[in-house]
C-alpha cells in the first residue's frame, strides 16, 4: 500500500483524485475526527494498488490532529492502518525548500520513496526550473515531474509505481554531534522497549526530538516508559546547558536541503509580482480587501437564500405531491399517515435543505481550494484574536448563518483542539437559515396589519441576527478565558498561490461532504420525524372525528407540553407553544408546521396570512391573549439562543467523539435562552406591554 | 540586545536576514520547521488590513504571522 504525503496546498488531493478517480472510500480514523482516504488505483499490468492520502502536514513533528494522524500511520503506530510500505511524496517546484523538509523527515523512514515534483507549469511560470533529472540522481530515487492539474506525468508516475523493484533513498544525514547521543540512546530504547525496527526507531527518535509537545491523539500506541524517561534526561540537560536542542536538528535539515536545491532549482533573475501578488494587492488591500470579503459573503448568502430557491420549491412540490400520492393510494389507517406525515415529511425536510447544503459545501470547497479561505483568515484575525479565536475560524461561523452542520464540519481546519472545540460550541449562535420561518412568522404575528413594511421585517431580523452574533464571540470569549483556557492560538499561516482549481475536484469534494451531512444529519432528522409523528398521534382522542387540533392537545407530546408549560409560562409561553418547542427538536422550521396543526391552520407552510391570524386570536384559558407582540419578541429570542436541532447535536457529537461536549451546548445555549427570555418578558410586563 | 532590529520593524518590501529565535516555544520550533531560519532571506510583504497578522516572503513563498511572533524575531542590520 502506498502512503500519499505532502505540504498542505501542492495539489496532494488533486492528484489523489487524478490517481483514483471515483474509487475513493472516505471514513474516519476511530477516535479521530480525521478523514481516512483510501483510493485505489491500477498499475502498468492492470494490478490494484491501494492508495492512503494522508492529511496534509509540514512536518511530522506534529502540531495538530491531522499531523498526528500522518506521522502515526507512517510510524506504524496506529492499530487500525498497517504500515504503508510505499510512500509517494508529493512537493511544489514553486517552493521546494520548506516542501523538501518533510521529504528529508520521510527518507529517515527507510522505505522506498517516489517523489512527485508537482505544479511544473505554475514553476515555470514563475520563472523557476527544477532540474528533475539532477534530483533523482542525488536522491537515488524516482522522481516525476507532474501537473496533477493537467493530468501531466500520471503516466509515469503510475509506472513509477507499478515498479517491483523500488530503490531506497540515498539517504546519509549527519546528526548534529549535540544531540547524536541522545539520538542514539532513544533509538535503542525504542527498538527495545517498544518494538521497532532500527530505521524506523531512528526516525522516531530523532522527531521525538524536534517535537516539542508531542501532540497525541486516540489510538495511537504511547511510548514505554524508559523512552520517555530518556528524553525527560536529555530535555532537561539540554535546558540547563542552554542547546537550542530542536533548532538544531531543524537547522541542519535545511542546510542540507539548501544544499540540494542549490544545485537543482534555478530561479530566473528577479521576475516582477506574479498574478497572485497582484490580486493579493486587492484582495488584502486596506480598502478593496473589506469590499471583497463583503462581496463574497454577499454572493454566499445571495446564492444559499436565493438560488437555492428554485430547487428548494421544486423538491418541496414533489415530496408533496408524493404525500398526496400516498395518500390516495392508501387505505386510511395509522400506516398511512406514518408514511405521510412521519416518514415522507421528515425525509422531505432534510431533502429541502439539500441545495443549501450543497451550495454551501460548493462555496467553502471553492475558497479553499482557490486559496482565498487564507486570505479570509488573513484579514479577520486580528478581530476574531480579539475573542480568543483564530481567523481560521471566520469561515465555518460564518457558514453557520446558513446552517451550522457545514459550518461545523468545516472547523476541521482549526488545529488547536480547544479553538476548534470553542469554534463548534458556538457556531449554532449564528442564526441559521432554518429560523427564518420561525422568525417571519412571529414578525407577521407581531406587526399589526396585513402586509408587513419589508424594512420593518429586515430591522428586526437583522436585530436577531446581531443578537445571535454578539452572544456566540460573548461566548466564544468567555469559554476561551475559562473553561477552554488556552494559549492564544498561533497565526502561522501559509498563504498559497492563488490557483485555479479543477471543478471536478470540487464537485467531488462537495458531493463527499454532502454525503455525510446526509447521511448524519438526515438519519437523525428521519428517526426523530417518525418520534415526533408517534408523539403527537397517540394516543387516539377516543372521538374519531375530532379535530386535529384536539388530538394534539391530548397526545403525548400535548401532554408534555402540559408538563413543560410551568417551566415557560413565565416566559410568557403556553403549553401549546411548549409543543412547537418540542417538535422543534427534529428542525427548528418544524415549529411552523406544529403551530398550523395546533391551531387548526392547514397548509401553513406557504402563506402564513392564515395562521398569523389564528395565533393572533389565541388566547390563554383567562382569555388574555397568548402572542402579544413582547410574546412575539420573546419566541424569536428564545430561537436565537436555544440549542434545538437534534442533527446539529449529532454532528457534534461525531465531531468531539463524545457526549460530554453536545450535553454541555444543550445546557448552555437552552439555560442562556431561558434567562435572556425571562429578562426579556418580565421586564416587558413591568414596563406595561 | 536592544540595539538589535526586530523583525516587525522591517519596512513594508524590504528584505533582511534573520539573526536570531527565541530559543523555547513551540510557536517558533514550528516556523523553524516552516524554513524560517538564522540566517534565512525574509521579504516583508504586508500587514493585514486592521494591522495585524504580518506577511512575509521566504524561500519562494508567503507566510503569516502575529506582530508579537515577529518582535521575538531579529534581523541582521
Amino acid at each position: 500500500m502506498y502512503a500519499l504525503v505532502g505540504n498542505p496546498n501542492c495539489g496532494k488531493s488533486t492528484l489523489f483524485n487524478a490517481l483514483t478517480g471515483l474509487k475513493q472510500k472516505v471514513g474516519n480514523y476511530p477516535g479521530v475526527t480525521v478523514e481516512k482516504k483510501i483510493g485505489e488505483t491500477y498499475s502498468q499490468h492492470g494490478k490494484a494498488i491501494k492508495i492512503i492520502d494522508l492529511p496534509g502536514a509540514y512536518s511530522l513533528a506534529a502540531r495538530s490532529p491531522d499531523e498526528a494522524v500522518t506521522r502515526d500511520v507512517l510510524l506504524g503506530r496506529r492499530a487500525d492502518t498497517p504500515q504503508p510500505d510505499r510512500i509517494l511524496c508529493i512537493v511544489d517546484a514553486t517552493n521546494l525548500e520548506r516542501n523538501l523538509y518533510l521529504v528529508h523527515q520521510i527518507l529517515d523512514l527507510g522505505r522506498p520513496v517516489i517523489l512527485v515534483v508537482n505544479m511544473m507549469d505554475l514553476a515555470t511560470t514563475s520563472g523557476i526550473q527544477v532540474r528533475v533529472g539532477r534530483l533523482e540522481q542525488e536522491l537515488g530515487i524516482p522522481v516525476i515531474a507532474c501537473e496533477a492539474v493537467n493530468g501531466k506525468g500520471i503516466v509515469d508516475l503510475k509506472l513509477a509505481m507499478s515498479r517491483v523493484d523500488l530503490p531506497l533513498a540515498r539517504h546519509s544525514w549527519d546528526v548534529p554531534a549535540a544531540v547524536s547521543s541522545a539520538v542514539a540512546e532513544l533509538q535503542a530504547s525504542l527498538t527495545d522497549n517498544d518494538g521497532r525496527s532500527p530505521l524506523v526507531a531512528r526516525a522516531e527518535a530523532l522527531l521525538l526530538l524536534t517535537d516539542f509537545d508531542t501532540v497525541r491523539v486516540a489510538g495511537s500506541t504511547p511510548l514505554c516508559k524508559r523512552t520517555t524517561d530518556i528524553l525527560a534526561h536529555w530535555q532537561k540537560h539540554w535546558e540547563a546547558e542552554g542547546t537550542d536542542w530542536a533548532g538544531t536538528l531543524v537547522g541542519s535539515r535545511y542546510a542540507a536541503i539548501s544544499v540540494l536545491c542549490a544545485d537543482i532549482v534555478q530561479q530566473a533573475g528577479v521576475t516582477g509580482p506574479s498574478a497572485s501578488d497582484k490580486i493579493d494587492a486587492v484582495v488584502i488591500h486596506p480598502f478593496w480587501g473589506w469590499m471583497v470579503l463583503g462581496g463574497v459573503m454577499t454572493l454566499l448568502f445571495l446564492s444559499i437564500f436565493t438560488f437555492a430557491e428554485i430547487p428548494m420549491n421544486w423538491i418541496d412540490s414533489h415530496v408533496a405531491s408524493l404525500a398526496t400520492w400516498v395518500k390516495v393510494a392508501m387505505s386510511p389507517g395509522d400506516l398511512r399517515d406514518l408514511l405521510t406525515d412521519g416518514v415522507i415529511s421528515g425525509v422531505g425536510g432534510v431533502l429541502v435543505f439539500l441545495p443549501q447544503i450543497l451550495i454551501l459545501f460548493f462555496f467553502i470547497g471553492l475558497l479553499e481550494n482557490t486559496g482565498y479561505m487564507a486570505r479570509a483568515a488573513f484579514i479577520m484575525d486580528r478581530l476574531m484574536s480579539r475573542v480568543g479565536l483564530n481567523g481560521k475560524s471566520f469561515i465555518p461561523l460564518l457558514s453557520s448563518y446558513a446552517c451550522a452542520i457545514p459550518g461545523i464540519m468545516a472547523t476541521r481546519t482549526i488545529e488547536d483542539p480547544k479553538d476548534r472545540l470553542v469554534t463548534i460550541l458556538v457556531a449554532p449562535l449564528m442564526s441559521c437559515s432554518a429560523r427564518l420561518p420561525v422568525y417571519l412568522l412571529m414578525i407577521a404575528a407581531l406587526l399589526p396589519g396585513d402586509a408587513v413594511p419589508v424594512l420593518t421585517k429586515v430591522g428586526i431580523m437583522l436585530l436577531m441576527y446581531v443578537l445571535g452574533t454578539v452572544g456566540a464571540f460573548g461566548f466564544a470569549w468567555l469559554f476561551k478565558r475559562t473553561l477552554l483556557k488556552g494559549a492564544p492560538p498561533m497565526m502561522i499561516m501559509e498563504l498559497p498561490p492563488y490557483r485555479l482549481p479543477r471543478l471536478r475536484d470540487v464537485a467531488l469534494q462537495m458531493f463527499e461532504r454532502a454525503g455525510l451531512f446526509l447521511k448524519r444529519a438526515g438519519t437523525i432528522i428521519l428517526g426523530i420525524s417518525i418520534v415526533l409523528w408517534f408523539l403527537t398521534t397517540y394516543p387516539k382522542h377516543p372521538n374519531p372525528a375530532a379535530t386535529s387540533t384536539e388530538q394534539i392537545a391530548q397526545s403525548f407530546a400535548g401532554r408534555a407540553g402540559h408538563l413543560l408549560e410551568p417551566v415557560i409560562k413565565p416566559l410568557g409561553f403556553d403549553w401549546r407553544v411548549g409543543i412547537g418547542l418540542i417538535t422543534s427538536f427534529a428542525a427548528r422550521e418544524v415549529f411552523v408546521s406544529s403551530m398550523g396543526v395546533i391551531f387548526g391552520v392547514e397548509g401553513s407552510e406557504n402563506e402564513t396570512a392564515p395562521l398569523r391570524d389564528a395565533l393572533r386570536n389565541a388566547t390563554w384559558p383567562t382569555g388574555v391573549a397568548l402572542f402579544t407582540p413582547l410574546v412575539c419578541l420573546t419566541l424569536m429570542v428564545y430561537y436565537v439562543f436555544a440549542m434545538q436541532c437534534v442533527s446539529t447535536v449529532a454532528v457534534v457529537k461525531r465531531e468531539t467523539n463524545g457526549w460530554k461536549w453536545p450535553l454541555f451546548q444543550i445546557a448552555y445555549m437552552t439555560g442562556t435562552a431561558w434567562l435572556v427570555c425571562f429578562v426579556i418578558y418580565q421586564t416587558g410586563r413591568a414596563l406595561g406591554y | 540586545m536592544s540595539a538589535a532590529l526586530k523583525l516587525s520593524s522591517l519596512a513594508l518590501g524590504a528584505s533582511a536576514r534573520v539573526k536570531d529565535f527565541p530559543r523555547s516555544g513551540n510557536t517558533f520550533v514550528r516556523l523553524r520547521e516552516m524554513g524560517l531560519l538564522p540566517g534565512t532571506m525574509v521579504t516583508f510583504v504586508r500587514a493585514a488590513p486592521l494591522g495585524d497578522p504580518l506577511e512575509f516572503k521566504l524561500r519562494g513563498y508567503h507566510l503569516t504571522l502575529r506582530r508579537e511572533e515577529a518582535e521575538q524575531i531579529t534581523i541582521e542590520a
